[in-house]
């Protein structure tokens, strides 16, 4: 079936205009944040930055805390991260490739657990860490967020190993190869970009959460940044400027880390979506 | 955000990929304890650290603990007090239709408006459908307390650019609208930051889904003169429709629980009017300091959203079951 010219406008144009309303709060975030005031405070929007200024940066980054809240994040995202990826490979393995008694039970209790209210659970996760006198700890912190990435790292984890065909295993393992070297050698590379893709997840839960946080590690330093952004906006809520510097600061990471491994991960997932 | 991408994947994967059911593991005993040794880390992290919060909810939603019996160490039982009061107490209610009516609106929203914007990608050429998917990943990974914290931004009442625009539409009566001032257009700030974020998940899912979709039954239903909405109706909606199912009940959970965009919008208000049940349970029981009404509340909400999700969890499991 031919397309007449209005047909194939019309999406264009479509996707044109909805690329625009997408992008635009991201872009807004930016484009404020190198404002200098005047722009950002005037009767009509200045669309681009065209005199552009750091100083709102410079504002965020000697904001209180700053540098030690943004070393908390990295390190707790990290080390939670890491931690799920090995304990939900080890899990995905069994439940994709195993057969065994109790493995119905043990995939409910995975898929009740990925939808654990954690921002309700706050009050009795508050007493537990109180009692252990683990308050402005990281600790609990990194355990609380590796268990909110766990479930479905190793529900999705299930998925990649069980699309690796088992036969090629098989065959390693008939050329000589133990079990547990087949794995590594062979199925592990195959895996890396569910890897990817399960990390980046990982990394944007831990990176962002909030409830938890905000209850557990009220002391000042003692935080992580999405802590740092709400009280920045408290303290300079009408300082629009610094305020869009420091939530940029705050998602950049995670937007280069998306955009970078799209390709790898969510390319992936979504077969060529994002591969045009 | 993140939990939805991971768990469609995990379904939409082996469906696509090749894996087949494993053969049944014939003898070798020592070998039938590898499948639990390789669980046993994430069962036990689930036990301590899901397993123990859980219980101990459960336990503070019979106590009656405010600041005093906190401060003293005090253990106070009520037995079904709390229960008792939160039912009895209209707020509760409110809160709760309110919070069924509020995903239900967003949910629809996300996967109405997902599926055209997926159906649109899949119709575009390369370089738009490119232009397309980077501004939605962009949208997808903004951080939701960073992404909040820009919506509040671009509904500023006095320099917002939502105003501005308003008004050179021709609605001057916006010019200085003040968003959070009343329940409806606070709703209507959330619902907009929420479906804004939730869509490229939806719509770059839907479109790679659509891709696997065998192009000889399009072909054969045009063949047999259907239109856009029968094909739709005919071949993608029934071959995808394992994805829709996942991906709804991804989106209730999600919307459910959305703690950060409420939150810090305006902190439930104005006047409580937009408090959903997590906001509630936060509000009563850390804001207020009535840890065990607050407990009780939490409670309640795990009941409500094991509710909402029942069904599908037992649909996954009877696939699950039937594909060993």
């Amino acid at each position: 079936m031919k397309r007449s010219l209005a047909g194939r406008i019309w999406p264009n144009a479509t996707a044109a205009v909805l690329a625009l309303v997408f992008a635009f709060p991201v872009y807004w975030m930016f484009a404020t944040a190198f404002k200098p005031t005047q722009d950002i405070l005037s009767e009509d929007p200045v669309w681009f930055p065209f005199h552009g200024t750091f100083s709102h940066f410079v504002t965020a980054v000697a904001a209180p805390n700053f540098w030690r809240l943004a070393g908390n994040s990295v390190l707790v995202t990290v080390v939670a991260v890491g931690l799920s990826l090995v304990i939900g490979l080890c899990g995905s393995f069994a439940i994709a490739r195993m057969r065994f008694k109790g493995r119905k039970g043990i995939l409910l209790t995975f898929m009740v657990a990925q939808m654990a209210p954690w921002e309700v659970m706050v009050i009795s996760i508050y007493m537990i860490v109180r009692d252990a006198d683990l308050l402005n700890s990281l600790l609990p912190l990194t355990f609380f967020y590796m268990l909110m990435v766990l479930p479905f790292t190793l529900l999705t984890l299930r998925g990649y190993v069980a699309a690796v065909p088992k036969e090629l295993e098989e065959s390693a393992m008939v050329d000589g190869c133990s079990r547990r070297q087949a794995f590594v050698k062979v199925v592990l590379p195959l895996l890396a970009p569910g890897l990817m893709a399960t990390s980046l997840f990982g990394f944007i839960t831990a990176w962002n959460e909030f409830p938890l946080v905000l209850v557990l590690n009220k002391e000042p330093g003692a935080g992580t940044l999405p802590l740092w952004l709400s009280q920045f906006q408290t303290q300079f809520g009408n300082d629009w400027g610094a305020t869009m510097a420091a939530a940029s600061l705050f998602a950049l990471p995670i937007l280069v880390l998306f955009l970078f491994l799209q390709r790898k991960a969510v390319g992936g997932l979504t077969s060529g979506a994002v591969k045009g | 955000m993140a939990v939805q991408l991971d768990e469609a994947a995990g379904r939409t994967v082996p469906r696509t990929g090749k894996g087949g059911a494993p053969p049944a593991r014939s003898g070798a005993g020592g070998r039938r304890a590898a499948p639990y040794l390789l669980l046993l880390p994430a069962l036990l992290a689930t036990a301590v650290f899901l397993g123990w919060p859980l219980v101990r909810n459960l336990v503070l939603s019979f106590q009656n603990l405010n600041m005093k019996e906190l401060i003293q160490h005090l253990t106070d039982w009520r037995g079904l007090g709390n229960y008792q009061e939160v039912l009895g107490s209209e707020q509760f209610w409110r809160v709760t239709v309110r919070t069924v009516v509020f995903t239900a609106v967003n949910v629809v929203l996300i996967m109405v408006l997902g599926t055209l914007l997926g159906l649109l990608l899949a119709r575009l050429g390369k370089k738009m459908r490119l232009t397309l998917s980077v501004a939605l990943v962009l949208a997808w990974a903004m951080p939701s307390i960073a992404a909040t914290t820009v919506f509040q931004w671009l509904f500023d009442s006095r320099y917002g650019v939502v105003n501005w625009v308003l008004d050179h539409l021709g609605w001057h009566s916006m010019a200085r609208y003040d968003w959070v001032g009343t329940q409806l257009s606070t709703f209507f700030v959330i619902t907009v930051l929420i479906v804004w974020q939730s869509l490229p998940f939806v719509a770059l899912n839907l479109y790679a889904a659509t891709t696997t979709i065998p192009k000889e039954l399009y072909e054969a239903a045009r063949m047999d003169g259907a239109g856009t909405w029968k094909i739709f109706t005919s071949v993608t909606f029934p071959f995808l429709r394992p994805f829709f199912m996942a991906t709804t009940f991804l989106e209730v959970i999600w919307v459910f629980k959305a703690f950060p965009q409420i939150f810090a919008i305006n902190q439930g208000g104005p006047d409580r009017l937009t408090e959903t049940l997590p906001i509630y349970a936060f509000t009563e029981g850390v804001g207020n300091l009535h840890f065990g009404m607050g407990a009780a509340i939490s409670v309640l909400t795990i009941v409500v959203l094991l509710a909402l999700t029942a069904y599908y969890l037992r649909l996954t499991l009877k696939q699950e079951e039937d594909a060993l």
